[in-house]
């Protein structure tokens, strides 16, 4: 028997809990969907850097919403490199889906975690401000960008001095729309909210929470936003932050419409 | 003039395993040791007191030793050795009863370096993967054992506050894998059992015992204010942790988990109590990077400290090394210590590894 001791993982799993041969089975079997089913298109995709810390920030929509998956493919294919999907504790919580979410690159949405991605190890990372308030939205406020949160996502890139960089996505909203909201059953449930979706009528509730309708996606990257303030500081102006979340808001709800003004059908595009 | 140690919790393995690193040291010039059970490993210079747990006769001690330095070790952080109302004892009223006397006018106490666990984090879905050490907690502690710890940090920081010439260290340990060392991950994985919780698989934190001696002698020597996390670097699932071990799987119910293990816990299946059943849920990350811009360098990563447990437990199942035979005996002990007709080393020899 050998006397020293190897250090040698017998997973890939990271820090995070993501594993990188997981991610990859995972995106070999969503490839297929992703060009035939949902056939995304990108542009601007050279606007998210090879290197570096970078805080992607898009909006979101769906009951279950599959922008998270399909931007997260779409970056690491073209970019070669991971995306850390950040999302509410809440899915942490549930057994299995929680640990099959981190393995697949999704950390809880802590401030501390996003600072720790963005400024000590440089890496990517995907926010969805609206949070639950854009996935719970019906589908006749559909495209109506939420509130930015408090502007968390400003001050955690300001901290980590990392730019931000605004994603438009078209075709979330198609793929589960929500017909109206039982409050009663959400909070029976615990769920952050009670969808009854156009999928349910359609297939059923087992098989409507399953399948997403073919939407076709459309994204858009925006230009980085860079906030020229020194990173690490205690604290930043908060009307500075509110400034900017509001503004990178608005440039995606107006590229979102830009978009949709040249849409044709939500299915064939 | 060198120093003067007490060091409380003597008795206990990490009080011994200090004496013994501090027993190396020629700046040392006094250790004195306090406990109500005598000492399990062999000791060369160190004086051992028995006193009561909450330290009612300190004071009379610190005055008449005049030790510049109080190594407190004794916080108990396995809940599954003892009674709640003990531990609270030990821990709350015992670190009060220290800090009082330690502060006390004219006193000659200059250092204070104690030992703590990352469980004063707590351990809930809502909490960052690393704690800075001065992350808050996200909700107030449950258990008995967070609640103590807890309560002595507090009235560490007052003591702090209040004594603005001790230098104060606070050291707080993640969990700690070892031969010597019984602790509930220790003895599960020794049993081959890995309990875990359906669904889950947290990432956790592990500290090599020796990394720990080192790093409590490293805060003694040095002056060293402050709070620090002490931890292995990196973390690692539970599961791989079990596969590295050999230990098998014993999955409880994601729901009713505590009702499930106590059941388990009775048939003595799992010995773990709820607070690190809890880490099974969510894992725990402490930052060690501050510890280490002091200069301290640690011998064993997480997985380090997890793979030389697994390797010492297969070695001792294939040879069945015994436990240490040592046993304390006062009269010896007396004779050796005190008896002219014992042939003392010199201070300079002392540093010679002599165990």
């Amino acid at each position: 028997m050998s006397d020293n001791i190897s250090s040698s993982r017998l997973t890939d799993i990271d820090g995070w809990g993501r594993s990188e041969s997981l991610r990859s089975i995972a995106r070999r079997s969503f490839q297929f969907f992703y060009d035939n089913y949902f056939r995304v298109e990108w542009e601007g995709l050279e606007k998210i850097p090879d290197d570096g810390g970078a805080l992607l920030v898009s909006n979101h929509a769906g009951a279950i919403p599959m922008d998270a998956p399909i931007i997260m493919h779409g970056v690491e294919q073209h970019l070669g490199r991971p995306v850390y999907g950040l999302a509410d504790h809440f899915f942490r919580q549930i057994p299995v889906v929680g640990t099959m979410w981190s393995r697949l690159g999704g950390v809880p949405a802590h401030p501390d975690n996003a600072y720790r991605l963005l400024r000590d190890e440089h890496q990517l990372a995907l926010v969805f401000p609206e949070g639950t308030k854009g996935t719970s939205k019906v589908f006749t406020q559909r495209y109506r960008l939420r509130r930015f949160g408090r502007g968390g996502f400003v001050e955690i890139a300001m901290k980590a001095g990392v730019p931000v960089i605004p994603i438009a996505v078209v075709g979330s909203e198609e793929t589960m729309p929500i017909l109206f909201k039982i409050n009663s059953l959400a909070k029976a449930t615990g769920l952050p909210y009670f969808p009854i979706t156009a999928n349910w009528l359609m297939f059923g509730p087992i098989l409507g929470t399953a399948i997403s309708l073919p939407a076709k996606f459309k994204l858009r990257v925006l230009d980085p936003v860079h906030f020229n303030v020194p990173p690490d500081q205690d604290r930043y102006s908060k009307s500075r932050i509110m400034d900017e979340s509001e503004s990178i808001r608005l440039t995606i709800q107006e590229n979102l419409y830009d978009m949709l003004a040249h849409r044709g059908n939500p299915w064939l595009g | 003039m060198g120093r003067r140690v007490l060091l409380t919790g003597l008795g206990t393995f990490w009080g011994g395993k200090v004496a013994q690193s501090l027993e190396k040291h020629p700046d040392v010039d006094v250790i004195v040791g306090m406990d109500v059970t005598e000492p399990i490993v062999e000791l060369e210079r160190t004086e051992y007191v028995r006193a009561d747990e909450t330290y009612s006769i300190l004071s009379r001690i610190v005055d008449a030793t005049q030790v510049d330095t109080i190594v407190h070790t004794f916080l108990v952080v396995d809940s599954t050795q003892m009674k709640t109302k003990r531990l609270h004892e030990i821990n709350v009223i015992g670190t009060m009863n220290l800090l009082a006397a330690a502060g006390c006018a004219g006193t000659p106490v200059r250092r204070v370096v104690v030992k703590s666990s990352g469980m004063v984090y707590g351990c809930t879905g809502r909490d960052p993967l690393w704690f800075l050490e001065e992350t808050p907690r996200t909700d107030p502690p449950e258990t008995t054992i967070e609640d103590s710890l807890v309560s002595a940090e507090g009235y560490l920081r007052d003591f702090a506050q209040d004594n603005p010439h001790v230098s104060v260290t606070l050291l707080r340990f993640s969990n700690v894998l070892g031969n010597d060392i019984s602790t509930p991950f220790t003895e599960t994985l020794s049993r081959g059992i890995a309990p875990s919780i359906f669904g889950f698989d947290p990432q956790l934190q592990f500290i090599d015992e020796d990394d720990v001696v080192s790093a409590i002698e490293f805060a003694t020597s040095a002056n060293v204010p402050g709070i620090y996390n002490v931890a292995g670097d990196g973390l690692i699932p539970w599961s791989e942790v079990a596969k590295i071990c050999g230990a098998s799987n014993l999955p409880l119910p994601p729901f009713g988990t505590e009702a499930a293990a106590s059941i388990l816990r009775k048939m003595g299946l799992v010995k773990f109590p709820p607070e690190i059943l809890q880490l099974l849920r969510f894992g725990r990350g402490i930052d060690n990077s501050r510890f280490k811009d002091l200069g301290f360098s640690y011998k064993y990563s997480s997985l380090g400290a997890v793979e030389r447990f697994a390797k010492t437990k297969r070695l001792s199942k294939a040879i069945g090394i015994p436990r240490s035979p040592y046993t304390y005996d006062k009269d010896v002990e007396s004779f050796f210590h005190h008896s002219p007709s014992v042939v003392r080393s010199t201070q300079s020899d002392s540093t010679s590894d002599t165990f």
